[in-house]
């Protein structure tokens, strides 16, 4: 492959990985917690349509990303109701959200099918777009990319170096420890979900604010399981997070590009590609055994009587 | 007031009957409320919905017969999640191997047509358990061997398997009519009504099976051990319990029955292979099994309750123009509000004097 269809397809793939991105640092942030939130797609559709009603009513794309992240919040927070307050068993509060979840966003958006939405388009960055090669694939885009290297970042820096960010990861790891230290372990449990489910959001509302500009049922279409796998493969760091994303964005990319080209295979086998490459991808995550999971993942805090 | 608090105390023997079905009861009615307000974005009267709902639901024989003929399916696919849920393997991916097991019945529907039905329909039940169960066993083996997250892969096998459904109606076994789907098959591959009625002969297998599954657990050394160390894989490894074999054991067979359920679905129902009869039956099958307390009796009534919420919901899409998506929403809220009601099982609160 030359470089003038590799350069636009790596571009692609940088687009394409964006909204698994932000939802796979949603789900390193509340699994680093010790919650195992199954809910992704379901807080990722929400964020999704809350996203491109508020551009539609208001017209104004950033308000619609800030109350994307604010409606993935919302409905990760009935993840927490559930599993923290009324200590439902954490697999299946996350199956419910995702049936919920997608189920209210499909619902609540059957009248806009089809219909489009104002939102971001790119902004090349004066100087950086012009590098050769890296310019065209990371400087070309809209804002919610340039955003999206800064978050993982963030992330990282929260969990090595901020004070909140240790102890909540010493709730995901012993939350019985982090009790006697005089932590409240619910409290950063409450902390990791609502954060977490604020990145799922953002994500959503890349889909429709980014990527489509418009809105149709079942939008997301698995995204947010590859962000659960992902999570796996990134060893719940977030830079390994970034590599993961590009790589299923990029195997995106290219089954669009396939498609469009006009190749001999049917559709049905290219789209099986992304879901393939998860299970592979999974695999080889446990065969090279990184980072293990946070010791308590999924374990519900007993409330004390 | 201030004299008291309130103090959560941990329940010491298991709840009886009566508070089960209190808490499931009243934690039904709390969803069913919530998701009927939300009929209000739609200019639809709440309680006019819930009519519409439940008329569509049990208010007819023909309505009636519908939910048979829907629990049928996921009464089999429950059946089988419930069977891994048992050892707390969680498996995702019952519509997949509910899109293999139909593959697997249509494939020797097509390729021996002419064969008696005798020999034919039995054919393709083992076509479809293997399919099935095979589809089901990858996730299993590569759990045993990597440790991989069944959950992730058999929720991405799922994805596939309807895929392959797909690319099959599309490509290879395309009718002559053009449409996506096979040809119809013969008479000597479908299983017939039960007289006049719109329900099939499939429903004994239910039975048949549903028994089996009864017995198998109840007063079998096999069911006896996957009970055993569902409750606590340590001790039961310690008491050299296959722990390995049984989990691929579990998830064969949980593929076995949804794929039997795939096998009913286009043996008797739709008659053909088409990408219409995935409608999420396996996904539905996780939220009986879990309502059902994975007890097969429990998950019998639980499928015609929830086949009578799809039927119902399809009444609000003739009827008041209902979005389908509205059947997931109940799901979903029905599946949580159940889930934060089992609190009130585990616990009781307890009103203390202040000291």
């Amino acid at each position: 492959m030359n470089t003038e269809l590799l350069i636009p397809l790596l571009a692609a793939a940088v687009v394409s990985g964006t909204p698994i991105l932000y939802a796979t640092l949603g789900e390193i942030i509340t699994e680093k917690s010790g919650v195992l939130n199954l809910g992704v797609e379901g807080a990722m559709m929400m964020g999704c349509f809350t996203a491109f009603i508020t551009a539609k009513l208001t017209g104004q794309p950033w308000l619609a990303f800030f109350a994307a992240g604010l409606a993935g919040l919302l409905t990760a927070s009935l993840h927490g109701v559930i599993c923290l307050v009324f200590q439902g068993n954490q697999v299946v509060s996350g199956l419910a959200l995702t049936i919920f979840g997608a189920g209210l966003a499909n619902y609540l958006g059957t009248p806009y099918i089809g219909l489009a939405a104002p939102g971001f388009s790119p902004v090349p960055i004066p100087g950086l777009a012009h590098i050769p090669v890296l310019g065209p694939i990371l400087f070309n885009h809209d804002p919610l990319v340039y955003l999206s290297y800064l978050a993982p970042f963030a992330v990282g820096i929260f969990f090595r170096h901020s004070r909140f960010g240790l102890s909540l990861r010493s709730v995901g790891e012993f939350p019985a420890a982090a009790l006697a230290a005089g932590l409240n372990a619910t409290a950063y449990r409450w902390a990791g979900i609502l954060a977490g489910g604020f990145f799922m959001g953002l994500g959503g509302a890349y889909l429709s604010l980014a990527y489509t500009h418009l809105w149709t049922n079942n939008l997301t279409a698995g995204r947010g399981w590859i962000a659960v796998a992902l999570v796996i493969f990134a060893f719940w760091r977030p830079g390994r997070a970034v590599f993961g994303a590009y790589l299923f964005g990029g195997i995106m990319a290219l089954q669009l590009r396939l498609q469009a080209g006009g190749t001999s295979l049917p559709s049905s086998l290219l789209l099986m590609l992304p879901y393939a490459l998860t299970v592979a991808v999974l695999l080889f995550s446990c065969w090279r055994q990184g980072t293990r999971a946070p010791a308590n993942l999924g374990v519900n805090i007993e409330p004390s009587s | 007031m201030a004299f008291f608090e309130l103090r959560l105390a941990k329940r010491q023997e298991p709840s009886p009957l009566w508070r089960s079905a209190l808490v499931f009861t009243g934690a039904v009615i709390v969803a069913l409320g919530l998701s009927m307000l939300l009929l209000t974005v739609r200019d639809i009267a709440p309680l006019h919905g819930l009519q519409v709902l439940i008329m569509g639901a049990f208010g007819s024989g023909w309505a009636l017969q519908d939910c048979l003929l829907k629990a049928i399916p996921l009464f089999l696919c429950s059946l089988g999640v419930a069977i891994a849920f048992r050892l707390r393997i969680w498996n995702i991916g019952a519509e997949g191997q509910f899109s293999l097991g139909a593959i697997g019945a249509t494939w020797m529907a097509l390729s021996f047509g002419g064969a008696p039905k005798l020999l034919l329909l039995p054919l393709m039940i083992v076509a479809a358990c293997v399919s099935g169960g095979l589809w089901a066993m990858i996730p299993a083996l590569f759990r045993q061997w990597l440790g991989a997250n069944e959950i992730i892969v058999t929720l991405m096998l799922n994805y596939i398997g309807i895929l392959l459904l797909d690319f099959l109606v599309y490509g290879v076994w395309r009718d002559s009519s053009g449409f996506p789907m096979t040809a119809a098959f013969s008479d000597n591959a479908i299983i017939g009504p039960i007289g006049t009625s719109s329900v099939h002969w499939g429903i004994t297998h239910c039975l048949v099976l549903g028994l089996a599954c009864w017995i198998f657990f109840r007063s079998t050394r096999l069911g006896y051990e996957i009970k055993a160390c569902g409750d606590n894989v340590q001790t039961a490894r310690y008491a050299g319990m296959p722990y390995s074999f049984l989990v691929v054991l579990v998830m064969v067979l949980s593929g076995t029955l949804a794929g039997w359920a795939g096998f009913l679905e286009v043996s008797a129902t739709v008659h053909r292979l088409q990408p219409s009869i995935m409608v999420g039956y396996g996904f539905t099958a996780i939220v009986v099994a879990w309502l059902a307390r994975l007890n097969p009796a429990g998950i019998a009534l639980t499928s015609f309750l929830l086949a009578g919420l799809r039927a119902g919901v399809e009444n609000l899409q003739l009827d008041l123009q209902i979005p389908a998506a509205f059947g997931s929403i109940m799901e979903g809220l029905i599946l949580m509000t159940v889930l934060a009601g089992g609190f009130f099982l585990s616990y009781r609160i307890v009103l203390k004097r202040r000291a």
